[in-house]
């Protein structure tokens, strides 16, 4: 009898971390412009950060896929600056997770930044404090459940991505191989028992950390991304 | 220092905010109806908003000028604005709200200075608590402190103290009176409130439609306003259409027939000539009412009508009284009940002269 794949569950929890922390940084300054600018044309990016709500993984990937193939641009300059390719490579993993859970990270800040009574932001700049102070000192704590679901809901999405992952990492043994897809090869494989373990390992981590976010926010319908 | 003000700001298609005024140290009120562009004065002159012409100067220093193409944006102003929900930072303790402006400063400068504010506006007590755990009124005293503190070179509250009772705001404002004994600089308190006006402001500029209908001192503007619109702000309910009939020039006086009636008022003289129209205007609570004829009064004008309708409304009673013309008179509950006032009865109006006040429409 077969064990649980624990390779495959360390991969998946080290792509999901790393995944939740880049997000973070990148979903921030998204989240924020979405939030408070005023430019006619916001609903386009707002389509485009929501987009991969609704797209089949298969096709995210498929693109992610070619956008970093060998001839293309972003390919290119990833072989010119490691030496090697970009695609079935762990970096590509978190290259494509990042756009795949980009609505999971901005949506629930954006959600928390918009909350923020401006009059807040106002009395800041009047009492001599920049737009960089004031989002640190008054927005940011003030929307700091926001960030939090955004960063877990991130990395539990990203725990039990399938799809994508399997377009552009393939099936790497502790490259590539996440923790669902060794669930797929064990299924595939006739391994119920291994599987089951699996399966159940991803779905009590799933429900404890839903529930976190649940209970930390009190507001449940709040936290689910619109898509 | 004083602040010197030329702005234009369109808002929209039917509204824009066009004025111009100095305002000297001190309190300014600045009074308005809702929608006449107060807060967007305020907003203005606070660098929250961006004017689409004129010039600010607050002391030497200016702050906007649409010709040099200036913009000085709000963090690096130096105008304290306390917000008419106050604003303060509900993560904060009222410390830290009040710490909050002064970033530059030693951690020693910041403590000192919000221990001294805190003590000048009586709220030592509550530093440590959160703006949650804290009355109404400290938390306004902890926004007036937390914009005091900084020693702004301009000081904007917006009607921040609406929700106090009257004991109250008067202690607010003699405490803020007194901060500013020391530092001389201009405040302007936006309200819409006509008894603010005098309860607390040295200066009126009145705002009517985005433009200054008038400024000076509360009395003139607002027991002797020019134009209509003012005398409704300034809380005259009674308006008539009247000629002008005898004139008593020794007297100062002139005696004006209501239209379509046969009741007289007689008000203070006005160049005015005979037989012309003017529009009269009388606050409703300078108007007294009696149920028997009074006898032996100095007031001229006693009409006699009828009481058509009674309601209250807050802590007053508001009486119709058909006297030819639709008179309101405001009176207390208490006199209404000893009157015994029912609806139907035949009642005098007692007008003192210089309760008339003419208007322009």
């Amino acid at each position: 009898m077969t064990t649980v794949d624990w390779p495959a569950i360390f991969l998946s929890v080290r792509l999901a971390a790393i995944v939740a922390v880049m997000l973070v940084a990148v979903g921030l300054p998204i989240a924020h412009w979405i939030a408070f600018s005023r430019r006619r044309w916001k609903f386009l990016v707002e389509a485009v950060v929501a987009l991969p709500l609704v797209l089949p993984p298969t096709v995210l990937g498929f693109y992610v896929l070619v956008a970093i193939g060998a001839r293309s641009p972003i390919g290119r300059a990833w072989t010119a600056w490691t030496g090697r390719g970009l695609a079935f490579t762990f970096e590509a993993l978190v290259f494509a997770s990042i756009l795949y859970s980009l609505p999971f990270t901005v949506q629930p800040i954006a959600a928390a930044f918009s909350q923020v009574d401006p009059t807040l932001m106002e009395a800041s700049s009047t009492l001599g404090a920049s737009r960089w102070r004031t989002f640190c000192r008054v927005v940011l704590p003030l929307s700091v459940e926001g960030v939090i679901a955004g960063t877990v809901l991130t990395f539990a999405h990203t725990l039990g991505e399938f799809g994508v992952v399997l377009m552009v990492g393939g099936n790497l043994p502790g490259v590539t191989r996440t923790v669902s897809i060794a669930i797929y090869d064990q299924v595939q494989a006739f391994q119920y028992d291994t599987a089951n373990q699996t399966a159940l390992l991803l779905l009590a981590f799933s429900f404890v950390v839903l529930a976190g976010v649940y209970a930390l926010r009190g507001k449940p319908w709040s936290v689910v991304p619109l898509p | 220092m004083s602040l010197s003000v030329s702005v234009r700001k369109r808002l929209s298609a039917s509204f824009s905010l066009d004025v111009s005024f100095t305002a000297p140290p001190g309190i300014t009120i600045v009074f308005g109806a809702s929608g006449s562009g107060k807060t967007t004065l305020l907003r203005c002159l606070a660098g929250l908003a961006r004017p689409d012409a004129g010039r600010i100067a607050i002391g030497q220093q200016v702050v906007f000028d649409s010709a040099e193409g200036r913009h000085v944006q709000a963090h690096r102003r130096n105008v304290g604005y306390v917000f008419q929900q106050l604003a303060l930072f509900p993560h904060m303790s009222v410390a830290h709200n009040l710490e909050y402006g002064l970033a530059r400063e030693s951690s020693d400068v910041r403590r000192a200075r919000t221990r001294a504010i805190a003590e000048s506006l009586r709220i030592s007590h509550v530093l440590g608590r959160k703006p949650a755990a804290i009355s109404g009124g400290e938390r306004q005293r902890a926004a007036l402190a937390r914009s005091l503190v900084t020693d702004p070179s301009l000081l904007l509250l917006d009607e921040p103290l609406t929700a106090l009772d009257h004991v109250a705001q008067t202690r607010i404002i003699e405490d803020l009176r007194s901060w500013n004994a020391a530092h001389g600089i201009p405040i302007l308190y936006v309200t819409h409130a006509h008894r603010e006006v005098f309860a607390l402001g040295e200066r009126v500029i009145v705002l009517d439609q985005g433009r200054l209908a008038a400024e000076g001192t509360p009395y003139d503007v607002m027991e002797t306003p020019a134009h209509e619109p003012l005398a409704r702000l300034a809380g005259f309910e009674n308006f008539f259409d009247t000629r002008v009939g005898t004139r008593r020039t020794e007297a100062g006086t002139m005696l004006c027939r209501l239209e379509a009636t046969n009741a007289e008022l007689e008000v203070p003289l006005s160049e005015t000539p005979t037989g012309s129209r003017v529009r009269v205007a009388i606050r409703a609570g300078d108007i007294l009412l009696a149920t028997e004829e009074p006898r032996g009064l100095s007031a001229r004008n006693i009409l006699l009508g009828r009481l058509i309708s009674l309601t209250r409304e807050g802590t007053t009673s508001i009486a119709e009284v058909d006297a030819g013309a639709r008179f309101v008179v405001r009176l207390t509950p208490s006199a209404c009940e000893s009157l015994g006032l029912a609806i139907g009865d035949r009642v005098w109006l007692i007008i003192k002269t210089h309760s008339c006040r003419i208007v322009s429409t």
